[in-house]
């Protein structure tokens, strides 16, 4: 015990509560961040849940975790290696120090260290920390289930209950640790457990409880750290998880177009969250169909669009596999509609609690016959609302299914939200066909600006007609098998893709003379960037381009490409953006960094790979 | 029923089925029960999946669409749940609905959607040219059971009804006037409706509803059921229908003392379904097949529930606006 406390000013820290997925890591880990955002650090969270439905308790499989990077600055990622690991037992300690940097402080409930403990998290000997090479001297080791049983002793509490405490004891003691404003916390928890006071009061009494021990012992084995906050863009904020964002796009979508917002939906991992977000908001009118599968799903969904609703199907890539053909009729029937796949590691069903970017290829071409379809791909769990919005607008105002390609990481990662103005979004005006066309209209009459088909919603008196599956005449509409009408049409579909404008492709960092660019897309942008950036400190000239934007691709897209002497493409699967660029832009072969392990980039690790790059 | 609408206010352009096909009947007979039920034409949408009969939409002057093979049922329901104020019909054949899209054949029954589903059932997959359908029976020859079929077929109404179905009815394409009442029931009722509508196929199924298919017949091996009135049928109504333990029989009226009062009384409104599926899965040459509406119960719509849930949860919650929403989260300021 240290009679003095070092404090330690950080920029930035990491913190990996884990345990037992019945241990509440994730509730520990969002009150963390919470309770750090709200005094103004920026924020970055990535929840990592076991693969097992229900794994045997204190098993090495069913360790869940949660990181959360508070930064006083910009954090782009939740990070690699954490400050502090908290391991609430042998098996959260076995599986999850390889997360932790070499000096980082561990908090260890000694009770859950017990030789049954150990046995299950495949220790075999009864030193763990000497089994794993742990310096005693970082570790904060505390018996946290029986500090937290005397807490609640008189409480009346059922003793499974009362166990069901000891997360919030680890988070007490993380509060000190980082100096955290308690208020903050209780707040959440009687907001949490509003029907349930006595639980809230129990939560807050351990919080407490932890918190003091941490003060009363200065047990921080190493030093407690503190993490200014300087905010750069003034507003009002909010926590929000990929997933929660991509709802309330689409809700802001919906209401800023003046139209019923459906989702068709089925549950699958990692895309229900979208489900249960959305199926919350009926007061804003907001109708979620829970369908009988995927294909209802869309098909109901696309139902829905002709019916002139803005119509959403939500799922990840094996949903995407049922959905393709119902995919393909919104194409040639030209209706609005929005596609999300939250992307999981595949194929079939693969890993579906992990991260990928493999689905790419599959949302682009995986359809039959001539099938262009807009695909957007959201950057950060943040940037989910604003790609979801686009991805609205973009179906409405050019009439076509859109795909808007998320993933794990990102969905249930979550980050500090400035709330949107929505006044300041682009209005979203679909093309609806004007009354003065009635009598002469037919159903694939074009906008001559951006070849796009007006809309007739079924209630309108004269423009009664009829969509399908089935090639139509471009002028007609009626059934046709004409082969000229059938290349025309083709040619007119495509062409009303590749006019979508998007916003032209940024580079970051050393734009004007970097020796390597790195590309990638979607939910990779925090890792690719936070790598850049200290490759950049480290003085070498590198920049950034990501891509949001991939069908069509940005206007400037081979002019950036070309740019550079050396390009790597980076991302999470063989080597999909690479062979879309390819196949994109004359003559381009970029390097390639690809991983598909289901995780998170490591940034150190892209830093290594660029940098050897380089020196090649 | 006196509408300001004719049949022609329905009818669009020229169909293409092969002389003889069933799908003309029956296409006729729903311009005219359309133009009895009055509903104008832009408030309507006739969505098909992919078959023969799901052409129809093309000859419909409505809103409408000719969609992908099985599906009709599940965009169907984004239709209508989308814009309840719509009537939207779905019609697919018998390889559409029950094949390839069974799943949502039953949910959509099972959820009780207000949707007027048609099944043009012609016991054969014509488009492709002669497979056998799953409502061919057992031992049917066709292209891809040339030594005959070695598997079940489904009742469509067994189907309905084991999906909690709440309409269940049936009529001959040829048969115009039971046709109309049909569709017309189906329209007035609230909730999910199935029409099973017997047609003949001319070129791969030639005669598979002959006992029925014309007038004569129909009234040697049919019964017409009406809501109130006695099981009776024959060309003379001279044969009812009476319970007998477990199940029901067929008499002869004045045989052994039986008159009109021991004939059942046909209740389409009964909850409980076990003697109208009785009625409906009669066969010939011992029974005679069910014509007209089978069940037709009243029960909450899902449609309806999910406006009501909105309106309930509006009038519940303080948030309206995407603004509002925002600011149900914690949210901090930064200066």
């Amino acid at each position: 015990m240290s009679e003095q406390i070092i404090v330690k000013e950080r920029d930035e820290v990491i913190v990996r509560f884990s345990g037992d997925s019945g241990d509440g890591m994730q509730l520990a880990g969002n009150i963390f961040s919470t309770v750090s955002a709200t005094v103004g650090n920026d924020i970055c969270t990535f929840p990592d849940y076991p693969a097992d439905i229900r794994a045997p308790q204190g098993s090495l499989t069913g360790v869940s975790g949660f990181q959360v990077h508070i930064g006083s600055g910009k954090v782009y990622t939740p990070g690699d290696l954490c400050d502090v690991l908290v391991a609430m037992n042998a098996a959260a300690l076995k599986t999850q120090y390889r997360y932790a940097k070499p000096d980082a402080a561990i908090i260890i409930d000694t009770d859950s260290f017990g030789p049954a403990d150990l046995k299950k998290a495949a220790f075999v000997t009864e030193d763990p920390l000497a089994e794993m090479n742990i310096d005693a001297d970082r570790v904060i080791a505390c018996p946290i289930t029986q500090m937290v049983k005397d807490c609640l002793a008189d409480s009346g509490m059922e003793p499974k209950a009362v166990l069901k405490c000891r997360n919030m004891f680890a988070l007490g003691l993380v509060c000190w640790l980082f100096d955290r404003d308690l208020e903050v916390a209780f707040n959440y928890l009687r907001e949490k457990f509003a029907k349930k006071p006595a639980v809230a009061e129990a939560n807050i009494k351990v919080i407490q409880a932890g918190y003091d021990y941490g003060h009363n012992t200065h047990s921080s084995a190493t030093n407690v750290y503190r993490v200014e906050t300087k905010h750069k863009v003034p507003g009002r904020y909010m926590d929000i998880t990929g997933n929660k964002a991509t709802a309330y796009g689409f809700i802001a979508a919906a209401e800023r177009a003046g139209l019923k917002l459906y989702l068709g939906s089925y549950p699958i991992t990692p895309a229900t969250d979208v489900l249960h977000e959305l199926s919350k908001h009926k007061s804003l009118g907001v109708t979620t169909v829970q369908c009988e599968d995927e294909i209802a799903g869309c098909a109901s969904a696309v139902g829905a669009a002709f019916a002139g609703a803005l119509a959403v199907t939500s799922t990840s890539g094996p949903g995407i596999c049922l959905k393709s053909e119902a995919m393909n009729l919104a194409v040639i029937m030209e209706l609005p509609l929005v596609v999300l796949d939250v992307q999981r590691g595949g194929p079939a069903t693969g890993l579906p609690t992990k991260s990928e970017q493999t689905d790419l290829l599959q949302v682009l071409f995986g359809r039959n016959g001539e099938s262009p379809m807009p695909v957007l791909a959201a950057t950060s769990p943040t940037d989910c609302f604003d790609a979801a919005y686009m991805a609205c607008k973009m179906a409405l105002e050019h009439m076509t299914p859109v795909v808007l390609l998320t993933d794990a990481f990102v969905a249930n990662g979550s980050g500090a939200f400035r709330l949107p103005n929505l006044a300041e979004y682009a209005p979203i005006n679909p093309p609806y066909v004007p009354e003065e066309l009635k009598g002469t209209w037919t159903p694939y009459q074009r906008q001559e600006e951006n070849g796009v088909r007006y809309w007739a919603v079924p209630g309108r008196e004269g423009f009664q007609h009829i969509l399908g599956g089935l090639e139509k005449d471009n002028k007609t509409g009626a059934i046709s098998t004409d082969p000229e009408n059938h290349d025309l049409m083709t040619r007119l579909r495509q062409q009303k893709i590749d006019a979508i404008p998007v916003p032209d492709l940024v580079v970051e960092g050393d734009a004007e003379d970097a020796d390597l660019l790195i590309v990638g897309f979607g939910g990779t942008y925090g890792h690719l960037h936070a790598a850049m950036d200290e490759m950049r400190s480290a003085g070498k000239k590198v920049a950034l381009a990501h891509f949001k934007y991939i069908n069509p691709l940005p206007k400037n897209t081979a002019e950036v490409l070309r740019k550079y002497p050396k390009v790597v493409v980076a991302e999470q699967n063989a080597g999909q953006l690479a062979a879309w660029l390819r196949m994109k832009v004359d003559g381009f072969v970029p390097c390639q960094y690809n991983e598909v392990k289901g995780q998170p980039f490591v940034s150190s690790q892209l830093i290594n790979a660029f940098t050897k790059l380089m020196e090649e | 029923m006196e509408t300001k609408y004719t049949a022609q206010d329905y009818k669009k352009g020229q169909p293409r089925w092969c002389p003889g096909c069933g799908d003309h009947f029956f296409l006729a007979a729903l311009h005219k029960a359309m133009a009895e039920i009055g509903v104008a034409p832009h408030n309507i949408a006739v969505i098909s999946g992919i078959g023969c009969s799901s052409r129809l939409p093309h000859y419909m002057n409505t809103y409408g669409m000719n969609t992908i093979h099985g599906r009709a049922a599940a965009i169907a329901t984004g239709c209508k749940v989308a814009n309840p104020e719509l009537s939207v019909w779905q019609v697919s054949g018998d390889g559409d609905g029950l094949a390839i899209g069974g799943n949502h054949f039953i949910h959509a029954n099972r959820r009780n959607i207000n949707l007027n589903m048609i099944l043009l059932n012609n016991r054969i997959y014509g488009l492709t040219k002669g497979q056998y359908s799953p409502t061919s029976p057992r031992g049917f020859v066709s292209k891809s059971s040339p030594y005959g079929t070695v598997e079940d077929p489904f009742r469509p109404a067994e189907l309905c009804f084991g999906a909690r179905g709440h309409f269940f009815a049936r009529a001959v394409a040829t048969d115009a006037p039971g046709t109309v009442e049909i569709l017309k029931a189906a329209h007035a009722h609230k909730g999910a409706s199935v029409c099973e509508i017997l047609q003949n196929c001319v070129i791969f199924n030639d005669g598979t509803h002959d006992s029925v298919y014309n007038k004569e017949g129909r009234a040697k091996n049919a019964i017409y059921l009406r809501h109130g009135e006695p099981m009776v049928f024959g060309a003379n109504n001279e044969y009812g229908l009476m319970q007998e333990g477990f199940g029901i029989k067929v008499v002869k009226l004045g045989e052994n003392g039986i008159t009109i009062d021991d004939i059942l009384v046909h209740d389409a409104h009964c909850e409980d379904n076990t003697l109208q599926l009785k009625l409906a899965l009669m066969e010939g040459p011992d029974f005679p097949i069910a014509l007209g509406v089978i069940r037709d119960v009243e029960a909450p719509t899902y449609d309806e529930a999910v406006e009501e849930q909105i309106a309930e949860v509006k009038g519940k919650k303080a948030y309206h606006t995407f603004e509002e929403l925002l600011l149900t989260n914690d949210i901090w300021e930064v200066k």
